[in-house]
């Protein structure tokens, strides 16, 4: 982990911290609810993991622009271009937000940009599947970004407050995203026979995927225990995931569409929908790789990085034009 | 992701960071939204709008240089601002006798 973030100067300490007291009063800040703030003390593990949730977070956003970015020329309406033009646009806001806030615990911008563009980084799988026609972009909206909510919402009270507070940001303009993709299914389901269908088509290819952006099932899911613990998670992947499917069930049927599982029926004694096993090898294997745009993803946003770097040449040459001298670039 | 992609292109050192505050409305104080990169003070401020003001957040974007910020020391909380503690005389609440005399 490199610190390259300019620390903020502080006045100098009048006492001295041992490690043990100031686990102690991690451990005491975490126990009364509050949050851990940027210049605290914290478990070297504590930041490790969180500059990696927080990172695959925003990478996930980055790369999540471009299955939908993909449809905007071809977008029905121009008032549905313009919708979408938004959304997209709100995704790379919300990496922003998120990579502000990685950027907090020491790790630069730079560091996370390289780990993505080399591949070394994860992201959500969910962006390696491709959206093949104008439903998908309703059903991205609808199931993958209702998933994002799920998960996103209970994050908002994260104990890393820079994390949480990006959140909040996220989760108000997550709503949105939602409510138009629900619309576009809505408008296809009420069309014509083809366009329901297509809706269909769209609900049946992303909602297994969806489901499976809550990861593995509980018990093999190493490390969410500890997350708990530290209070960046708030519940487990199986409690979001039930949640989803218990929300998604009626207004699948507000829709007029089905929701791709056999299995799925309501539990009275739980209170809850039974929903059927999901196809975890492909899970894996599209994590691993072998997902059907993982190479395209990641080739597409290496080439938008480069095709950019004439941008920020000519930002950096008129600020330095602006200044007079090389003073407004010291990092460069 | 198994494979690394060795087409890779280095990423370059960034813009200089900087502290965004926003004024909801007036009479309200600004307040920390986040951090931006960009190359000088007039670009972090257009930046700082498209990104934390989309949606009617503010009236007025301040932005700072992070590295001109001075804060206290988080591990000196409990001396640094244990001056203000005990000292209750300091809040209205403390004076009793008071109670039930009108407009006072």
């Amino acid at each position: 982990m490199t610190d390259t973030r300019p620390d903020l100067r502080s006045v100098e300490s009048t006492t001295e911290t041992t490690d043990a007291q100031a686990q102690e009063r991690f451990d005491a800040l975490l126990e009364a609810d509050e949050r851990i703030e940027p210049r605290d003390w914290m478990p070297a593990k504590y930041r490790k993991t969180l500059v990696r949730q927080i990172s695959q977070h925003a990478h996930s956003e980055i790369i999540g622009m471009q299955p939908e970015g993909n449809w905007i020329t071809r977008a029905p309406s121009l008032k549905r271009k313009s919708i979408l033009i938004a959304k997209v646009q709100d995704e790379a806001g919300h990496g922003l937000y998120l990579y502000s806030a990685a950027e907090t615990l020491g790790t630069s911008r730079e560091e996370m940009n390289e780990q993505l563009l080399s591949g070394k980084a994860k992201y959500s799988s969910i962006f390696n599947y491709p959206a093949l026609t104008w439903a998908d972009v309703g059903a991205i909206g609808w199931l993958v970004d209702g998933a994002a909510i799920c998960n996103q919402v209970p994050l908002c009270r994260c104990s890393y407050g820079p994390y949480g507070r990006a959140m909040v940001r996220v989760c108000k303009e997550e709503s949105f995203h939602q409510r138009q993709g629900w619309e576009i299914l809505y408008a296809l389901s009420n069309g014509t026979p083809e366009q329901k269908q297509m809706a269909q088509d769209a609900v049946n290819r992303t909602y297994g995927p969806a489901l499976q952006m809550f990861g593995p099932p509980d018990d093999e899911s190493p490390n969410s225990q500890q997350s708990m613990a530290w209070k960046i998670k708030r519940f487990s992947n199986d409690e979001l995931r039930q949640r989803f499917v218990d929300m998604m069930v009626p207004q699948a049927e507000a829709l007029g569409l089905t929701l791709p599982d056999p299995d799925l029926a309501w539990n009275e004694a739980r209170g809850h929908y039974d929903y059927g096993q999901l196809d975890w090898a492909e899970f894996n294997a599209v994590i691993a790789g072998n997902g059907p745009c993982n190479v395209q993803r990641l080739a597409h946003r290496v080439k938008a990085h480069e095709d950019g770097a004439w941008v920020r040449e000519a930002a950096a040459a008129y600020a330095r034009k602006q200044s007079g001298a090389d003073t407004a670039l010291k990092h460069a | 992701m198994s494979e690394q992609n060795p087409a890779a292109p280095s990423v370059e050192p960034l813009w200089p960071l900087w502290e965004v505050f926003v004024r909801a409305s007036r009479g309200l104080s600004h307040v920390h939204a986040g951090s931006i990169h960009a190359p000088d003070a007039a670009m972090a401020v257009r930046n700082a709008r498209d990104l934390y003001t989309r949606r009617n957040e503010g009236v007025s974007v301040w932005v700072v240089p992070s590295e001109a910020i001075t804060t206290s020391d988080p591990d000196a909380k409990g001396a640094f601002f244990e001056s203000a503690q005990g000292k209750n005389y300091r809040h209205a609440t403390y004076y009793t006798q008071s109670e039930g005399v009108k407009h006072l």
